[in-house]
């Protein structure tokens, strides 16, 4: 385990916008709970990645700021590497500039760095609102909440798996998962921001570099969970309403 | 407004009739549009000889109520920065007013970007945009209208203008210059621009005296000065003098007494408004009370809160409300800001606060509400 916890935030000035940033404060909030403590490097536009971070973290921005940093990003020769060797974490926009191509806003293909095995295309109209969504083979990790606000989809390839299957939301489009992720690569559409609303994700990227982490309940945090399930997932409102038939009864 | 939607059922193009050979100023902007609104209608200091819609209704329906209430020939109007190109339309504005843009109510707006697009088509023609030339989009936007008069009023959050408007290039800052790495936008040379508090062009100046806090206020004001100088032609000076008379605006920061406090209440409804709020709070260590909501005009998405740092607040005592009040408590745990949720009114979070100033912030929704639980004591 490292001395100290480098997280390596990837342009934030441009992948910033829905709150993302979030995502690095609670990488440092529940490394700091475990003893550990973080680094937080920011990486300028036009700045090559730093080989040195422990875990890399894109996120979300308008479709020109994504243009700039997909720019920024193709001509450091040493992205593709570096994102590929350590865990990484991308949202949104930071999603499709991990892909082979995305669409910019008038429709046409742009190169992604492909390190991820996915395609992103654009949805007929902006999805935006609660989502929820299940993890897809991620033990341990329960139901994910976040907020969506995009217009891209995702179309994975064999070497890609999905991160979550969706339960309320739009996520990838058509075919019903969310995300992408391979090897150490983690991708999602879900602001909220999702590392904060999903602790046990946090948790998940943190034990990638760090090992076994020591339980760490959160009760704000919990209780922030269990209010956007309650408002967006369509089971809890159907146990709901069970429940209240039952008392009818 | 029952007056207001009877016309335009009568006569749906009421409004464009009702404008008619008036003076139509729009003012419209992210932040500060109500304030820089009420405070050029205190500079013109024509009392009633001035429309205006005091508490932001613009609505077509508001609107036309409104017009069709008065004769003032001079017309100062709000607009919301998504209804600002149907207004242009609606009104034939011979000036208008542009403030700044930032990230807003994301699940509405969606993108700055797209916001200014369809601020600069609507902006084609315009005859006169008073703008602050501290603002990319904006001058972007502005550009489009006939003349110009550019103002630095200055721009704290700068988050929003990093790439360009013009050609997606990279717009670069040095001091308060600014200019894209791929095209001719640059910013623009200011005709009027701030000193301090005092706001000089090349033959004049006037010290702005307010009774409004915070630099971002003063920034409205130089606005709202160059506006009633250049659009009704008063003096400078007496344009400025005027500006003290405006104390709040629509209950922004109205200083009350309450349950034995003596409240400040202020809106803050995104990270710009937030990040100007914490520099005009940053030396108080005054409780505050923070109110969140996401009702539909505050955006249904408050992951922005993670946008601006509230590390300025720790140590100081913390109240969260609101029907997000879990997200704010969340979010300020994670800038080691201890806080805690007190449920229900302003009143009850009063209660639990020792007697003195306490410091009230909410976004929109919830501003209203801490506003109308004042006024109805």
């Amino acid at each position: 385990m490292p001395d100290e916890l480098g997280i390596v935030h990837v342009y934030p000035e441009l992948l910033g916008t829905y709150g993302d940033r979030g995502n690095v404060l609670a990488l440092v909030h529940r490394a700091a709970a475990r003893g550990i403590t973080a680094r937080v490097i920011e990486v300028a536009l036009d700045t090559p990645l730093p080989r040195d971070g422990d875990l890399y973290l894109l996120g979300g921005g308008e479709d020109s700021a994504q243009l700039l940093a997909a720019r920024s990003l193709l001509a450091d020769d040493r992205a593709r590497s570096v994102l590929a060797e350590r865990p990484c974490l991308a949202v949104c926009a930071g999603f499709q500039l991990l892909a082979h191509r995305f669409e910019d806003a008038d429709g046409q293909p742009q190169p992604g760095l492909g390190l991820l095995d996915v395609t992103c295309g654009r949805l007929a109209r902006r999805a935006v609102g609660e989502i929820v969504t299940e993890p897809e083979d991620l033990p341990g990790v329960p139901t994910l909440t976040g907020y969506e606000n995009h217009r891209g989809t995702a179309v994975l390839g064999p070497r890609a798996r999905p991160l979550g299957r969706v339960v309320t939301g739009v996520g990838n489009g058509r075919d019903g998962w969310e995300g992408a992720r391979q090897g150490h690569t983690f991708a999602t559409y879900l602001h909220g921001p999702v590392l904060v609303r999903n602790p046990a994700l946090t948790d998940l990227l943190l034990s990638r570099v760090v090992g076994e982490l020591a339980p760490f309940d959160d009760t704000d945090v919990e209780r922030l969970r269990d209010e956007r399930l309650d408002a967006a997932d369509p089971r809890r409102h159907r146990a709901r309403r069970a429940l209240l038939g039952h008392w009818a009864a | 407004m029952i007056g207001g939607r009877v016309l335009l059922a009568v006569e749906p193009r009421a409004l464009p009739e009702l404008s008619r050979g008036r003076d139509v100023t729009l003012v419209s902007g992210t932040n500060g549009k109500s304030t820089t609104t009420a405070l050029i209608v205190a500079a013109l200091g024509a009392g009633d000889d001035v429309a205006t819609n005091r508490e932001g209704a613009n609505t077509a329906t508001a609107l036309a109520g409104l017009l069709a209430s008065t004769e003032a020939e001079e017309v100062v109007l709000e607009v919301d920065e998504d209804w600002l190109p149907w207004a242009i339309r609606e009104t034939s504005p011979r000036t208008v007013v542009l403030t700044n843009l930032s990230r807003d109510q994301l699940t509405r707006h969606h993108e700055v970007g797209a916001l200014a697009e369809t601020w600069r088509s609507g902006l084609a023609g315009v005859p006169l945009v008073i703008a602050n030339a501290d603002d990319p989009a904006v001058v972007w936007s502005a550009l489009a209208g006939h003349n110009h008069v550019w103002v630095a009023a200055g721009a704290n959050w700068t988050a929003d203008s990093l790439v360009c408007p013009a050609c997606g290039g990279r717009c670069v800052r040095a001091g308060s210059d600014w200019a894209c790495d791929s095209c001719e936008l640059r910013r623009p040379d200011p005709d009027w621009w701030l000193d301090g508090d005092v706001l000089r062009c090349a033959t004049t100046q006037a010290p702005l005296t307010l009774d409004l806090p915070g630099r971002f206020n003063v920034a409205n004001a130089a606005l709202a000065v160059t506006a009633a100088h250049i659009t009704g032609g008063v003096p400078v000076s007496e344009a400025a003098a005027r500006l003290g008379v405006v104390r709040s605006v629509a209950g922004r920061f109205e200083q009350v007494r309450f349950h034995g406090h003596d409240l400040r209440i202020m809106l803050a409804k995104n990270p710009a408004g937030w990040l100007e709020l914490l520099d005009l709070m940053a030396d108080d260590r005054y409780p505050l009370v923070l109110v969140l909501n996401a009702e539909g005009v505050d955006g249904r998405d408050p992951s922005w809160i993670y946008d601006v740092s509230f590390r300025p607040l720790r140590g100081r005592t913390v109240v969260v409300q609101g029907r997000r009040a879990t997200d704010l408590l969340v979010r300020l745990e994670h800038d080691g800001v201890a806080a805690r949720h007190i449920p229900g009114s302003l009143a009850a979070a009063l209660w639990k606060l020792p007697a003195g100033r306490v410091d009230v912030v909410g976004n929109y929704t919830a501003f209203r509400a801490a506003v109308q639980e004042v006024r109805r004591a």
